[in-house]
């Protein structure tokens, strides 16, 4: 367990929740973000882009104060190119939308609403989320 | 479509999400490492299971579900024509989905095929969007499965899509 880092998990949580709290209190709905993004190419919506320039702004500015070695340094982390990231952009988009959510919508926003859909939800895209590891770290060792 | 911007309302959105990625931040949920590091069930045995995704998740929804309830209860007006809205005058949504069906476990599951595969789900993903062009990239097609998905249900559900664009509940 020399990875975990359970003080920056609860702080940065208990952000998240704040956010969707924020959020709950003055647009009436919960934050779910593959709605929020996915909607704004179906019906445009200020409040929608506004949270998302928000979200992509607070990025920009991380990364401009990352630098090696630095405090900020392990905000963001080298991703590789491969054709297995492009298929799971694929995966993440359409299963977003047909399931109706994603770890923020069924994750924080149903389960602090004791929602039994959003349970299920999580369970099932968590167990598959476990279960492709399993087998790409056991089958497809060293690919990425 | 609303094409209405209304300042307020925008601003209190700007500032969630500017939030939200502060948080995802912090909690370094923004490096796919650590995602998979969660998922990755097989380091319990050999003790490198990283369980710091599930404390996030303990700290969201601790946070949320208290003033969530605290908001519900409290932070609505009610108008003349008995709806609730919001103190920026925005309608409350109310959740009217709650069933359980093939489409929440297939679309589940597919996600979390994805999200087992990279790392990235919808919100780190965005929030890396312009760090890296392969975080772009991802963004790319993460967004083309949404427009699948789009003309997918057009074409298969023309009837119910109506109706699901209202209920559609967090997303």
């Amino acid at each position: 367990m020399e990875h975990f880092t359970p003080w920056s998990a609860l702080i940065g949580g208990a952000i998240i929740g704040l956010s969707s709290s924020l959020f709950y209190w003055g647009l009436g709905r919960s934050v779910g973000i593959s709605g929020i993004w996915g909607d704004l190419f179906g019906s445009f919506s200020w409040v929608n882009f506004a949270f998302v320039a928000g979200l992509i702004g607070a990025g920009v500015v991380a990364n401009a104060l990352s630098q090696p070695g630095s405090f900020f340094e392990p905000f963001f982390e080298p991703v590789g190119y491969s054709k297995a990231l492009m298929v799971s952009g694929l995966l993440v988009g359409f299963g977003t939308r047909l399931g109706n959510g994603c770890t923020s919508g069924h994750g924080v926003c149903g389960l602090s609403r004791f929602s039994f859909r959003s349970l299920i939800a999580v369970l099932v895209f968590m167990v598959a989320g476990m279960i492709t590891v399993y087998f790409r770290s056991t089958f497809f060792r060293g690919s990425t | 479509m609303s094409l209405k911007f209304s300042p307020l309302p925008v601003f209190v959105s700007l500032l969630s999400g500017a939030l939200f990625g502060v948080g995802l931040l912090i909690s370094k949920m923004a490096l796919p490492s650590k995602v998979l590091g969660f998922l990755n069930v097989a380091g319990i045995a050999n003790e490198t299971w990283d369980p710091s995704l599930g404390l996030v998740m303990v700290g969201a929804i601790a946070v949320h579900a208290v003033l969530h309830r605290l908001v519900t209860l409290r932070g609505f007006k009610t108008t003349a024509g008995g709806m609730s809205q919001t103190i920026l005058n925005q309608p409350v949504m109310k959740q009217i989905v709650s069933h359980v069906d093939a489409r929440l476990v297939i679309g589940a599951t597919l996600f979390g095929v994805g999200w087992g595969t990279s790392g990235f789900c919808p919100g780190p993903a965005l929030l890396g969007a312009l760090n890296s062009l392969h975080t772009l990239y991802f963004c790319g097609a993460m967004t083309l499965g949404m427009l699948l998905h789009s003309v997918w249900a057009k074409v298969f559900f023309k009837k119910s899509l109506t109706k699901q664009a209202e209920t559609n509940e967090c997303g």
